[in-house]
């Protein structure tokens, strides 16, 4: 049960078979024993099953809210809540107790979900791999699945084992080792440079940024205004169309959704895919990309192409200016979204009282991790008077290119872009502590930051596992507003691919087994 | 939230009331301020130079800008749904955008975008279609954002321009009409007011203002003295007020003028420039800028520089000190504003037609519907109705004033309550303006009431001047009815002139036993008269009106028989037209 997907779990509560409190109380448990994946930061315990005791009463009236109504969903921690704490897992706002929701919050609750808790994250999302939060790293559940326990090679000794563990991926990779692990049915990421897709690759599950200004930002606490978008984090990409026609839509309190009305879509079964046409940017062949995924990479073109697909090579020269460009763009804003944070309204306050502007410095050197303080640290350097011109303003008309780079190709007939999510499948923690935050997010975002600077919406599909019996993932980028193009694919694609289910020794403890599609073929 | 909970309710409202009580005790003469003005030093008012003075070196030329604040006047803020209003407890009016919960977005408020393009269209400047909004950033503990969201790249509106007219003589005849240029209007987020308590070494913080729209005006330095400032603003304040963009009462901070002043000898670049702050009120605007014109030249005089400063005038003092400066020189670090999208505006011709009118604002629409502007208003007053282009000033500028008592611009201003009048009574305007100025005028001020407040209506002074115009009362009765009028006791013109007997002596034979008394002790006078000596049957007609206390018709009189009987009879006509006294009042002094 717990491993179904939105629709069939809906269907399973509207017939009865499960009822919205066992389904939380269980989701409850599978989180208390997978405590050590430190995917949750807060776990709403007593709201949910207060949230799932109401929604059985509407299941008995026969009037569930909708189709999400009693099913349990997580989000992570850097969306407002209203009375439950909201972190962004960092000291700054340790015990901050939002007054009101953020809109997609609301129309999830609007919809009957069931709020099991907020997800762990990197400080601020700041990060890529989720371990750069005040509340520790998360786990990759598949750190603990037969397929990697199996595949990867034991090491001699025994406290080895236990750092054999690899990351998540980030910044929300909370959410998606929460759906990962099966704790909850989807959750809320936040994708401002592939925060969403790149756990969504790590994690092996479906990871969708949708167009800037399809879903509301208001009520997500911001770390690039102009390329944060809320990011949907699914089993599977029914679901992914699913969240995203609940969510999507203008919001009055956030002037940067779109006017027009949002119609809600399910997605065709795709039988034939000869009138597509699939480019593949070449510059996407990276430096540092594991030939693993590049083989990977080539064999779904070759899917696409063996099913009478056209699929072209296309260039997007710009693309390799991406990271020091945003590099300028994003420390620039989070210096100034930043700023807000001085201990006066709400979050810490530090105890130096000897005159304002100490009790500002203090708060912030206490409250912000070093990743912070060194972005809002360069960001004020690039907005200084004299560096403006020179670094601001460069780095906009360089996001310019960028996107016309994409609205070339696109108006050259190419419908969907086929890319890696990430350079290579989920590092071990220890490595990945070896390198500091700013050169790994460089790497890491290589490949997904073009699409938000774009605006693009952009989804991760598990593809296949890598030899350490590790999820790796493909990302299609679509035309702005053209989700339903975009998600059409991504479901064939998926079809095909037939990922692994994670095999987790809690789950099948937890789970009674309904539901449970063994998927035999696989795409590796 | 911790921070704002210990904030008390204590702070800000007193002193916003002592603020309001100075200025409610302004009135008497200065607050006239054409005569006012008068009084200003350094400027001659044809913008000339100001003379070194004993040295007889090159004359200094004072330049002038103005950096001016107004508050619109609106219902909400300019980025959030919480009110606006002055002087409500503190912190009642925020919402979580305006205490920047983290998260919260700003979302443009249409009606103090209309106000701006209102203003901007009566200041004559270019709007422009396409706005920009951006951040500055500073820390201050009433910014809560650290950030203030303003247009700093490309505002609403540029290049306008604005008339104003001040007085050059002491007399109120001559005015000359000036016109300083408006470089820009942007709109902006007002801060929030902090409050230290020394001897407790906190601050108090009040985010009720934080988030209120602001309009900054910016006028080039086209001015040259603080009375040019001064009318300069003053004219600002009623156009504002006219068009209802904003309210515009300095002592509520609803308008907030930062001067730029430097001096420079002619034909060279002009001088260092300080900042002067803390204006409050108009009158200290004068005050300020000639003030830091005259410690300018003096300084230089005595081979000092002037230093690129902010200074703040001290209005007991009288004088500008410097600021002490919090944060040195100041980068603001402006970066564009990435959660609102570009401000765009339509005319008739760019109106899409498929948009919800709703989302638009169309300045063509503004336009058209945009009240007559004070500048029409006077001109309309003086063509319609006769009167002196200085009184069609004193109508519309005294009302203004006045508001400084009240935060509700009146709508019944004296220009109002003066063609009311006119519309009822049979006088001619120009003799009603004489009552209005003069004796409604002066009783308002003496009791510091608005026009709205005065106990004798529109209605009762065009019946009391009726009486008058129909000769059923002399003008000295008026002027006693007026008085008693004045009492609010709710009785009419009428009513008062019967209980006081005041009508004029209809009696022929009354009013005939009264002229030959007058005459039976006046021999002497009566001797001269009947020698040719006309000047003198004023003193005996004095004598009458005397008597009666005013209430002799003068028509009746002259021609009773005892008057008569001593005066040829072709002399009658000729001192009709030399009545003394009767009509002076009318005459505007």
């Amino acid at each position: 049960m717990l491993r179904a997907s939105l629709r069939q779990v809906s269907a399973a509560l509207k017939e009865g078979r499960v009822t919205p409190t066992e389904l939380c109380q269980r989701c409850l448990a599978l989180i208390k024993s997978t405590k050590f994946l430190n995917a949750y930061i807060t776990v709403t315990e007593e709201t949910a099953l207060k949230q799932a005791e109401e929604s059985e009463e509407r299941y008995k009236r026969g009037q569930p809210l909708g189709i999400l109504d009693g099913i349990p969903i997580a989000v992570k921690d850097n969306f407002n809540t209203a009375g439950i704490e909201t972190t962004c897992a960092s000291n700054m706002l340790k015990g901050y107790i939002s007054p009101y929701n953020a809109t997609v919050v609301q129309k999830l609750l609007d919809q009957g979900a069931v709020l099991l808790g907020k997800t762990n994250l990197d400080e601020f999302a700041m990060g890529s791999g989720s371990t750069d939060g005040v509340f520790g790293p998360v786990r990759n559940p598949w750190s603990y699945s037969k397929q990697y326990k199996e595949k990867s090679v034991p090491k001699s000794h025994s406290e080895d084992k236990e750092s054999d563990w690899v990351i998540s991926g980030g910044s929300s990779g909370g959410s998606a080792a929460a759906v990962s692990s099966f704790t909850c049915f989807a959750a809320l990421g936040s994708d401002t440079g592939g925060s969403t897709r790149n756990p969504a690759a790590h994690c092996g599950v479906v990871g969708l940024k949708p167009t800037y200004g399809l879903i509301s930002r208001h009520g997500l606490i911001p770390l690039v205004n102009s390329m944060d978008v809320p990011g949907i984090l699914t089993r599977c990409v029914d679901d992914a169309a699913v969240l995203l026609g609940l969510l999507a839509g203008h919001d009055p309190k956030d002037s940067t959704t779109i006017q027009d009305d949002f119609k809600p879509f399910e997605l065709p079964n795709l039988t034939d895919v000869s009138k597509l046409s699939i480019g593949i940017p070449k510059e996407y062949h990276a430096p540092g990309l594991s030939s693993e995924i590049l083989a990977l990479w080539s064999k779904a073109a070759d899917l696409f192409k063996n099913a009478g697909a056209k699929v072209v090579e296309v260039s997007l020269p710009h693309t390799r200016y991406s990271i020091v460009c945003y590099h300028v763009l994003c420390t620039a804003e989070v210096a100034s979204n930043m700023a807000r944070f001085d201990g006066l309204e709400y979050g810490h306050r530090s105890d130096v009282k000897d005159s304002t502007e100490s009790m500002y410095a203090a708060t912030r050197r206490e409250g912000f991790n070093d990743v912070v303080r060194g972005r809002i640290l360069s960001g004020n350097y690039f907005l200084l008077k004299q560096n403006y011109e020179k670094y601001f303003v460069k780095a906009q008309k360089v996001r310019r290119l960028i996107a016309n780079d994409f609205a070339k190709v696109f108006r050259s007939g190419v419908d969907i872009l086929l890319t890696p999510t990430t350079l290579s499948d989920a590092a071990p923690y220890m490595e990945f502590i070896q390198e500091d935050n700013r050169t790994r997010s460089a790497q890491d975002d290589i490949l997904t930051q073009a699409a938000n600077m774009a605006g693009l919406p952009a989804i991760n599909v598990p593809t296949a596992l890598s030899e350490r019996g590790l999820p790796v993932g493909l990302q299609f980028i679509g035309r702005s507003f053209q989700e339903k193009q975009l998600l059409t694919v991504a479901k064939w694609f998926e079809k095909q691919v037939q990922f692994p289910v994670i095999q987790l020794e809690e789950v099948k403890r937890h789970d009674n087994g309904d539901f449970q599609h063994q998927k035999s073929a696989s795409f590796s | 939230m911790a921070a704002m909970a210990t904030m008390v309710a204590a702070g800000c409202g007193g002193v916003w009331c002592r603020a309001r009580q100075r200025c409610a005790r302004w009135p008497g003469p200065g607050s006239r301020p054409f005569l006012r003005a008068q009084r200003a030093v350094v400027c001659n008012a044809r913008g000339g130079a100001v003379s070194a003075g004993k040295s007889g070196l090159a004359p200094w030329i004072p330049v002038v800008g103005l950096e001016i604040h107004a508050q619109i006047s609106s219902n909400s803020k300019l980025f959030s749904g919480s009110r606006v209003q002055f002087a409500a407890p503190p912190n009642s009016l925020v919402s979580f955008f305006d205490a920047s919960l983290p998260g919260t977005l700003p979302v443009l408020n249409r009606r103090c975008v209309e106000a701006a393009v209102m203003t901007a269209l009566a200041l004559n400047c270019r709007i422009n279609k396409k706005s920009l909004f951006d951040r500055k950033h500073y820390f201050y503990a009433d910014l809560p954002a650290g950030y203030q969201i303003t247009q700093q790249r490309v505002p609403i509106a540029v290049n306008g321009s604005l008339s104003y007219s001040l007085c050059i003589d002491n007399k109120m005849s001559q005015m000359v009409t000036k016109t300083v240029r408006i470089k820009q209007i942007q709109l902006e987020q007002d801060s929030g007011k902090s409050l230290h308590d020394d001897t407790r070494s906190q601050t108090f913080v009040d985010l009720n203002r934080a988030g209120v729209g602001l309009m900054e005006l910016v006028m080039e330095p086209d001015m040259c003295c603080g009375e040019e400032a001064a009318a300069a603003v003053r004219e600002l304040q009623l156009i504002l007020q006219t068009l209802g963009s904003s309210q515009a009462v300095m002592a509520e901070g609803q308008l907030r003028v930062d001067a730029n002043v430097s001096v420079h000898h002619p034909g060279e670049p002009y001088g260092v420039r300080t900042e002067v702050k803390n204006i409050n009120s108009i009158r200290f605007l004068a005050k300020a800028v000639d003030y830091e014109i005259q410690r300018q030249i003096q300084e230089l005089g005595n081979g000092g520089t002037i230093l690129n400063e902010t200074r703040a005038f001290d209005s007991k003092l009288g004088c500008t000190v410097p600021m002490r400066d919090k944060e040195g020189k100041q980068d603001y670090r402006f970066m564009p504003e990435p959660n609102l999208p570009p401000l765009i505006l339509y005319d008739a011709k760019s109106l899409p037609a498929n948009m919800n009118h709703q989302q638009v604002i169309n300045i063509d629409w503004i336009h058209e519907r945009l009240p007559d502007l004070p500048s029409v208003k006077r001109e309309k007053l003086v063509e319609q109705y006769g009167i002196l282009p200085e009184h069609s000033f004193t109508l519309l500028v005294w009302q203004q004033d006045q508001n400084c008592n009240s935060s509700q611009a009146s709508e019944d201003g004296l220009a109002e309550f003066f063609e009311s009048v006119v519309k009822q009574t049979q006088m001619k305007p120009k003799k009603v303006i004489g009552w209005i100025l003069n004796d409604l005028l002066s009783y308002l001020k003496q009791h510091s009431l608005t026009v709205k407040e005065s106990p004798v209506s529109s209605f009762l002074l065009a019946d009391l001047l009726n009486l008058l115009e129909k000769k059923e009362i002399s003008s000295t009765a008026a002027k006693r009815v007026l008085a008693e009028l004045w009492k609010g006791e709710g009785k009419t013109p009428l009513e008062t002139v019967k209980e006081h007997k005041l009508e004029l002596l209809q009696d022929q034979k009354e009013l005939e036993q009264i002229c030959q008394a007058v005459i039976d002790g006046q021999e002497n006078e009566v001797m001269a008269i009947k020698a040719g000596n006309r000047k003198v049957l004023n003193k005996l007609i004095g004598l009458v009106q005397k008597k009666t206390q005013g209430r002799s018709n003068p028509v009746l009189m002259n021609f009773s028989v005892p008057l008569c009987s001593i005066v040829l009879v072709g002399y009658t006509s000729s001192i009709l037209k030399s009545q003394p006294s009767l009509d002076a009042s009318a005459k505007g002094r």
